[in-house]
């Protein structure tokens, strides 16, 4: 249980109320159980559902009740929870691992954790106690975390408009009016960076976590490009979603740290930053490397680089080091409107 | 032969999900062109991982492996041994 939970999956019947909806017809919400779903959910924790009952008599009631607005995807269906819970990870684009589960029933539990052993279980009976466990404290609240849920509401929405659109991928893209913004981190970016560094897997290229202090101290520092990058589209802010921490020396740049989140993955941005990076260094007349340590899911951010002009040269176990082509430097995609012009490099030396 | 005119067709239609016209000649340098650019790439490793149920390495992440239609199929049939 040492990954931070990030999205806590509750149960219906006898756990997010009291009584069997389908059997009682009248069912009492616990009080309890929405004041620390509240509470979580103001520190950017996730909410969904994974209960057997008719799916629209349980929305009816979850809606009567003011609670519709807290869970995304609820998964109200006849089939196995552990197949709710993989559903509700596949629309999130987030591991198993980040996942709390609720239930009454030992029999779900086991069931859960018998497929996705990743997934820490809580009987309802402790829900409570959910407020207190370590794993699911972030450290602070950043503006991102108290909208997080706002935010994947609106990647519910896109999603939604994405699977009715019937042309090509890069007109859906085009539709959505994509604005991608990098440019020099600022002492408001520290939380938000450090909460990226921290929840994101898949998508970051070494996984190095840095204190608030060392995060703050390269702000300043004369030999870091330390860049934060954000993307709005037309139906809403993705909020601060990229990061990237450069070393400048005075003939080389090496690139410390490239992260994502998870969230804009199909939207393309990683290369777009890569290939940013690219341009700066050319323009500043040095060589670019950038440090790759592989994990079992950070593939796709190895291919980023692969296929934006980035070679191996040199492989100490997991620990890569990657020697990147300044010729053929893509340019953004026209459905990318691309703003870096405030980005300002330190003068070393 | 025949198998690897059913790659490309497949490719081709792969494509057309991507961008509004897939008639591209096959040998057609798809990222040269500016017709697709790298996030394609990534999600065409991963379709074809899928669909012909073989491996892509570090190594064959290669842009050159994924240039044409051709070079795809050619990459695909190297990779099924055939």
């Amino acid at each position: 249980m040492s990954e931070h939970i990030k999205c806590v999956v509750w149960d219906l019947d006898d756990t997010l109320w009291h009584g069997t909806l389908a059997e009682d017809g009248q069912v009492v919400v616990r009080q309890e159980v929405v004041t620390i779903i509240e509470q979580l959910d103001r520190r950017g924790i996730l909410h969904s559902i994974a209960s057997r009952n008719s799916h629209d008599h349980a929305m009816n009631r979850l809606r009567e009740a003011g609670l519709e607005k807290f869970f995304l995807y609820p998964q109200i269906n006849w089939g196995s929870k552990s197949e709710s819970l993989a559903e509700i990870a596949k629309h999130l684009n987030v591991g198993l691992d980040t996942f709390a589960f609720v239930d009454d029933q030992a029999f779900e539990r086991d069931e859960v954790r018998f497929n996705h052993p990743m997934v820490s279980c809580f009987d309802a009976l402790d829900a409570s106690a959910l407020e207190t466990v370590a794993s699911i404290q972030p450290r602070f609240i950043t503006q991102d975390s108290a909208h997080r849920r706002e935010m994947y509401q609106s990647d519910a929405h896109r999603n939604q408009l994405e699977e009715r659109f019937s042309g090509p991928k890069e007109e859906f893209l085009a539709s959505l009016g994509l604005k991608f913004k990098v440019a020099n981190a600022t002492e408001d970016d520290l939380r938000r960076a450090e909460e990226l560094t921290v929840r994101t897997n898949q998508l970051n290229t070494t996984g190095l976590t840095f204190s608030f202090d060392e995060l703050k101290s390269f702000i300043s520092a004369p030999d870091r490009l330390f860049l934060v990058a954000s993307l709005d589209d037309r139906y809403g802010t993705y909020g601060k979603i990229g990061l990237a921490l450069i070393v400048l020396e005075d003939e080389v740049w090496r690139i410390q740290l490239l992260l994502m989140s998870c969230r804009v993955m199909a939207r393309g941005v990683g290369n777009v930053l890569i290939n940013l990076i690219r341009q700066k260094a050319k323009d500043a007349g040095v060589r670019l490397e950038a440090e790759f340590i592989e994990t079992n899911r950070n593939r796709m951010m190895y291919m980023t680089y692969k296929f934006n002009g980035f070679s191996e040269s040199i492989k100490n176990g997991d620990h890569l080091l990657l020697d990147g082509s300044l010729e053929d430097i893509q340019s953004p995609p026209s459905y990318i409107e691309l703003d870096a012009k405030n980005i300002r490099i330190p003068v070393t030396g | 032969m025949s198998d690897q005119s059913a790659v490309i067709e497949d490719i081709r239609e792969f494509l057309g999900q991507f961008v509004s016209d897939p008639s591209v000649p096959v040998d057609q340098d798809l990222f040269g062109s500016g017709l697709v650019n790298s996030l394609f790439a990534m999600q065409l490793v991963l379709h074809i991982e899928a669909e012909y149920g073989i491996a892509v390495s570090n190594d064959d992440l290669d842009l050159d492996n994924f240039r044409s239609l051709q070079a795809i199929a050619g990459f695909v049939g190297r990779k099924r041994g055939d």
